[in-house]
């Protein structure tokens, strides 16, 4: 043990005299936060819409302007002919067109159902259905307004039409505001980035300058010597999570409903399974180089595939089948779980003991491989 | 007879198809140095390596203070202290910070330490610049440092790769004194080297080429063994032009450039006459021809030409 105390201390002396790695593993979280969290936001706001009002009338009128008046659109120019659509699409000025036809305001007092054309962007198909959910909403609120004033005006109660409805209500974010979404995720991601990474790097850097080679000779065990290789970066990605929620507590006010305890526990077995990756990927490397290369190899999948982005379930089943063996799916689940559901560890044994197990795999083929190479 | 400090046994170490280090076997007396000759990529370091466990051999064996490194590396391990060719302490580190490091990786106490930090810069001469980081460090230094490393936990054997290449001659000097100054307390000590003069001063050399041992004695016996024909130094006007002349007189077998004189392998003294005559002959002052006796450079040129034509 002394011998890994040894190591450690050496590991942080170094740490401490690189001008670039200190900032790069402690301010470059912060700053991963914060740009995961305002560029990857799936809230749409003052999407630009472009109108043709064919039918000129009071009632056509009225609806644009309630379409246009919510935060989510912006009015940005009219046309009059129904082909200059494709020009306003075409070229990006609109994401969104609306079209009221002509006899739309003949068509509505008469009773009939009025019709309109709505055009979406689709290039984006993310902001494309978050927009036609909104506007639909619109619609559909205007539409009862309708029905009910013209009962009213007519005397007849509407029940004569009877309808089902669905009041849905979102819950743990009822807004739907993005960075509740995001800032876990995100923290999930650059504390297992960094782990990897930094462990990684700090492994091949001794056997690219010959210092393992020196280790080796001495009497020091090997796993004296991966003891004292890891426990800095555990460290560090501590240090890192603790930077991450002090400044979403700062910047993003995303609650921990749950316990701050149970979330930095499960915030060090993550970062055991990342070191581990991190000692996987220096006995596959030769160079710093390599390293970085075969990380982001491994690391890419666990972005596109972990539910950071995007949702598991609507993946193919042979990748649905892959995402079980990414630690960081069954770690993202429990700190989303934690920050907005305020769930406990009894409600996350679904999530723990996968994680364990991987992890403790992991761990096993990393440290054989580890063992082999010094041979 | 005190076994020796350290033997290979017909040593093999291949690469795939090539190999490296070819049914070599040697000792190594305790309290004596052993220099380890050869071209690069001769299979030196390969030996070394094997010997420290660093490597395991393909066949053979490698004993060191009376341990076979492979049954036992751990043992082996904490009895040596090895130079590798690259220079392996760490730059972001100073002096003194790299030899606590290693201190406390060989298990030395931290009181006894300090103490034994001190002695070994004073030992390796480091005393002005214990708190300079190594980066900042010219070579000559750097490598007394490695060797400082090595040496901190008292090891009977000492393996030292190319401890100074790229070092300059005063360095040089004081390196090898402080070898000689192990030795005489005990240690062993097998080095690698390029410099003729170095291995001058090895008690026993083995010469090795594409993995095997061509030689291996005290540099006097390898004189004797592998340069039995007299050499003549011939100091002439214009070396560069004579040396094709002196090379097709009839009775020599070889001639070479040593410095600004010729020395030429001859089967018999008495072909100086012949020389001087065919030298004059075609214009050349002869200003003086005189046997020599051979040094470890020609026995090294001859046994790597030697081999070459085999």
């Amino acid at each position: 043990m002394q011998r890994v105390i040894e190591l450690v201390r050496k590991e942080f002396r170094q740490l401490r005299r690189d001008r670039q790695m200190m900032p790069m593993m402690l301010v470059a979280p912060v700053i991963q936060l914060i740009v995961f969290a305002f560029a990857i936001s799936t809230d749409i706001r003052n999407l630009p819409v472009a109108v043709c009002d064919m039918d000129r009338t009071a009632s056509s009128r009225d609806l644009i302007r309630e379409l246009t008046s919510s935060e989510y659109f912006r009015l940005i120019g009219r046309f009059d002919r129904h082909g200059d659509a494709d020009r306003w699409l075409d070229e990006g000025r609109a994401s969104v067109i609306i079209i009221v036809p002509r006899g739309f305001e003949r068509d509505l007092k008469s009773g009939d159902t009025a019709d309109l054309q709505v055009l979406l962007d689709g290039s984006d198909p993310n902001t494309a259905t978050v927009a036609m959910s909104y506007l639909s909403r619109l619609i559909q609120s205007r539409s009862v307004r309708i029905l009910s004033d013209r009962s009213i005006r007519s005397g007849r109660v509407a029940a004569s039409s009877p309808s089902i409805t669905a009041e849905t209500r979102t819950w743990y974010n009822p807004t739907l505001a993005s960075a509740l979404f995001m800032v876990p995720g995100a923290m999930c991601v650059i504390i297992g980035m960094s782990a990897t990474i930094a462990t990684a790097l700090a492994i091949v850097r001794e056997r690219e300058i010959g210092t393992m080679e020196q280790l080796i000779v001495t009497p020091l065990q090997s796993w004296e010597l991966m003891l004292g290789k890891t426990l800095p970066y555990l460290a560090v990605g501590m240090v890192n999570m603790a930077a991450i929620l002090i400044a979403n507590a700062l910047i993003f006010h995303v609650p921990v409903r749950g316990s701050l305890t149970l979330l930095l526990a499960l915030g060090g077995v993550f970062l055991i399974a990342s070191l581990y990756l991190g000692l996987l990927i220096s006995t596959l490397s030769r160079t710093q180089q390599q390293a970085m290369l075969t990380a982001f190899f491994f690391l890419m999948p666990n972005f596109l595939l972990s539910g950071f982005m995007f949702p598991i379930a609507n993946m193919p089943q042979v990748l649905q089948w892959a995402t079980t063996l990414l630690p960081l799916r069954y770690f993202l689940v429990m700190v989303r779980g934690i920050f907005l559901k305020g769930s406990g560890f009894s409600e996350m044994t679904d999530q723990f003991w996968p994680l364990t197990i991987i992890t403790v795999a992991i761990g096993v083929v990393a440290v054989s491989r580890f063992q082999k190479r010094l041979d | 007879m005190m076994p020796p400090a350290i033997a290979c046994v017909d040593l093999v170490r291949r690469f795939g198809t090539f190999t490296a280090v070819d049914r070599i076997t040697l000792q190594a007396h305790v309290g004596s140095v052993f220099g380890f000759l050869g071209p690069n990529g001769s299979g030196k370091s390969t030996t070394i390596r094997m010997l420290c466990g660093l490597l395991a051999p393909t066949s053979g064996q490698a004993i060191v203070d009376g341990i076979d490194v492979a049954r036992d590396p751990e043992s082996v391990k904490r009895r040596i202290g090895y130079m590798s060719q690259k220079f392996s302490l760490y730059e972001d580190l100073t002096v003194r910070e790299n030899l606590e490091f290693y201190g406390g990786i060989y298990g030395i106490g931290r009181r006894g330490r300090r103490a034994r930090i001190d002695e070994t810069l004073e030992r390796t001469d480091l005393t002005d610049n214990p708190d300079t980081l190594v980066r900042e460090l010219s070579v000559g230094v750097r490598q007394r440092l490695a060797l400082g490393g090595a040496l901190l936990h008292r090891p009977r054997i000492l393996f030292l790769d190319e401890p100074t290449s790229g070092v300059d001659p005063i360095s040089r000097r004081r390196f090898w004194s402080l070898i000689h100054e192990l030795t005489a307390e005990g240690a062993t000590i097998l080095v690698t080297t390029h410099y003729m003069d170095e291995a001058e001063q090895c008690d026993r050399i083995a010469l090795i080429r594409s993995g095997k041992l061509v030689a291996d004695g005290s540099p006097a016996d390898l004189k004797r063994e592998l340069m039995p024909w007299p050499i003549l130094s011939i100091d002439c006007a214009n070396p560069f032009e004579a040396l094709d002349i002196i090379a097709r007189t009839p009775g020599v077998r070889d001639a070479a450039l040593y410095g600004v004189h010729i020395h030429a392998v001859v089967e018999d003294t008495a072909v100086a006459d012949a020389l001087r005559t065919a030298l004059e002959a075609s214009g050349h002052a002869v200003y003086r021809i005189e046997g020599v006796a051979a040094t470890l450079e020609d026995v090294f040129v001859a046994a790597a030409e030697g081999d070459a034509d085999a």
